[in-house]
């Protein structure tokens, strides 16, 4: 079942809100791996539990039952210092709102996982650098997030997402604020990584956007309803 | 997180947030500035009072009329005397062993006048001796001659604000000055000195004390200044003249003597307590701009909550989002204590140019204090907003909806 390239694996986990006297399953049970090098999209309706999914393997919430192995190590027995050093070192989130720090320039948004991992200022200049040339942002690296398109915010996003070159990333609703020119830049952006080996994982309502990764997850109600895969040739590679 | 680029965060976020920041820094300025202005001014009143006292050396006792018993509290100043204390009692005593000097003393307003010039002054009655134990030093003529205390003779010398009103340009040395009904020749003009023990010397005129008695119709000595060989034998010496006071007024002790020391310490005492209460009211101004400081804190956490998740979702640990939190505290704090002191220095410069007279001087201990106090109050009630961002989970502190989005 687990084979040496899997990179994610959720067994039976479950997340659940207590809300007033209701229970909410937002996660039920959920099996399911993802090798590493995938393109997945996940697709259903508000409340399904998509965000969930990905805040969870993002690491960001915790599961109230089962067990989540990254890279086979069980998150479940880390605490919260174990879990950031995950999260700093192997995956990297762009959010539908961007979450970019209105007092910083692009170029520092892009520079501040590296500032968080305390890398010396010498060696943070080629890296910075690369990413701004990579996701032709050159000359906008000075503006501030407020005089950035929404297309060049999502890009900075993208370049803090990846500068610390992270094997997963994970996008909650990428295109969602934007319109379908730059929506389409952006997506096509993180296909180049995922292309270039990143494990792309994207949450999105956009059937358009959905159908574009070779694997679909659909949710319905925290449960996995189908996991088809479009594209025979990349499940090869990735196997 | 390295040092310098975490400073180099904080002060982005400073700047970005001039309003914010300036007003707390000014709260903690204001508050550092009042412990330091305080104190500074505590300090500077306690050296004043008590260098007015230093005017006397270690070695003199003072000697009143009157038995007060005292329960540590300042000496008695006004004795009620059953019994005069004489010249003969002041002579008795400069022939004890220990005794170098003695200086008797009388006190009074008079009317002074020369020519058609006249004023109220105050007229003082003593001898040489007075001179050497009040360290007064004359800067025309000579001090009062060298004369039995009984014997009378109608010179006296004036302090140099009095030989101006009296005397205006025209020299004074050797001229004649009416005293009540007695004549004065000027021998001697005092050195500007300003007050001394509350007698301003500059308004002043020292005549014999013989002819003081005469002056104010009053055998009985106000004080007795005893200048001591040394301290060694000090209590020793305090006794012996006790009991000869006791001998000589039948077996009565009806005279205090104090020291130089005992109302020291009693000034120092009340002096020191006033620079603690008056420096416990500035510590209040600092925990009022703790509040302010924790207030500040707990609104920029609330506010910044989606800024906290973010980082979070970068893989900052929970000890670098407090350490974020209360690193700008700290650095708002020391700079803010850093103006404080600076404006306090700058204000107390000041008024030592208006009052030159009074020492006043922050002490490095309430500096310093003061700076600690305001960093350490700073951290103290940064801790809990602080604690509360990093206990945040990543996911909460993300989909926080009450922020703007950027």
């Amino acid at each position: 079942m687990t084979g040496p390239h899997t990179m994610i694996e959720l067994q039976q986990l479950c997340r659940s809100f207590q809300i007033g006297d209701q229970c909410v399953h937002a996660l039920d049970h959920i099996d399911l791996q993802i090798k590493r090098g995938e393109y997945l999209s996940v697709m259903g309706p508000s409340g399904s539990g998509k965000s969930t999914l990905l805040n969870m393997l993002g690491l960001l919430d915790m599961p109230s039952a089962g067990e989540y192995l990254l890279n086979k190590t069980a998150t479940s027995q880390l605490g919260e210092e174990g879990r950031a050093t995950l999260r700093r070192e192997h995956i990297g989130f762009v959010f539908q709102s961007y979450h970019l720090i209105p007092r910083l320039t692009a170029r520092e948004n892009i520079e501040l996982p590296l500032i968080l991992a305390g890398i010396a200022p010498k060696q943070r200049k080629p890296l910075i650098d690369e990413v701004i040339t990579r996701l032709a942002l050159t000359d906008r690296a000075a503006h501030a997030p407020n005089q950035l398109s929404g297309g060049q915010r999502q890009r900075v996003a993208t370049g803090r997402a990846i500068i610390m070159k992270p094997q997963l990333l994970l996008a909650d609703e990428p295109t969602g604020n934007l319109d379908s020119a730059s929506g389409r830049e952006v997506i096509e952006l993180l296909e180049e990584l995922n292309d270039e080996g990143i494990t792309l994982l994207v949450v999105t309502h956009d059937q358009n956007i959905g159908d574009r990764a070779r694997r679909k997850l659909k949710m319905i109600d925290g449960r996995i309803a189908s996991d088809s895969v479009t594209n025979s040739v990349a499940t090869s590679t990735a196997l | 997180m390295r040092a310098a680029d975490l400073i180099a965060f904080n002060l982005r976020l400073i700047e970005r947030q001039r309003l914010r920041s300036a007003l707390l820094l000014s709260a903690i300025a204001i508050s550092v500035m009042a412990i330091n202005l305080l104190t500074g001014i505590g300090e500077g009143g306690k050296q004043f009072v008590l260098g007015e006292f230093n005017l006397l050396g270690k070695n003199v006792l003072i000697m009143l009329p009157g038995k007060k018993e005292t329960t540590g509290a300042i000496p008695p100043l006004t004795g009620e005397a059953t019994r005069d204390i004489t010249l003969r009692d002041a002579e008795a005593i400069a022939r004890l062993g220990n005794v170098s000097a003695v200086a008797p003393l009388i006190a009074g307003k008079m009317e002074i006048s020369h020519g058609t010039l006249s004023r109220e002054a105050f007229t003082i009655g003593s001898n040489r001796a007075f001179f050497e134990i009040r360290q007064l030093e004359v800067a025309h003529g000579k001090a009062l001659p060298q004369l039995p205390f009984e014997q009378s003779q109608a010179v006296c010398a004036i302090g140099s604000k009095l030989r101006k009103e009296l005397f205006g340009t025209k020299p004074a040395l050797g001229q004649w000055l009416r005293a009540g009904d007695s004549r004065f020749r000027v021998v001697g003009i005092l050195k500007d000195k300003g007050e001394g023990l509350g007698f301003d010397m500059n308004e002043a005129i020292i005549v014999p004390v013989a002819n003081a008695q005469a002056l104010f119709n009053q055998e009985g000595l106000f004080r007795v200044f005893i200048e001591l060989r040394s301290l060694d034998g000090l209590q020793k010496t305090q006794q012996r003249i006790l009991a000869l006071l006791k001998e000589r007024h039948e077996g009565e002790e009806d005279v205090t003597i104090i020291t130089q020391d005992s109302l020291l310490s009693a000034f120092e005492n009340i002096l020191n307590t006033l620079t603690l209460a008056v420096a416990g009211i500035a510590g209040i101004s600092m925990l009022v701009a703790g509040i302010l400081i924790m207030n500040v804190s707990l609104i920029a956490v609330s506010q910044r909550t989606r800024e906290i998740g973010l980082l979070k979702a970068l893989g900052c640990p929970a000890r670098t989002v407090a350490l974020i939190f209360l690193s700008e505290a700290s650095i708002m704090a020391l700079n803010g204590a850093l103006l404080g002191i600076l404006i306090s220095e700058l204000l107390l410069y000041v008024a030592r140019g208006f009052y030159p007279t009074i020492p006043f001087t922050t002490p490095f201990w309430a500096q310093f204090g003061s700076a600690l106090i305001a960093t350490i109050t700073a951290l103290l009630f940064a801790a809990i907003p602080a604690q509360k961002a990093a206990n945040m989970t990543p996911v909460d502190a993300l989909l926080d909806k009450k922020a703007g989005q950027a």
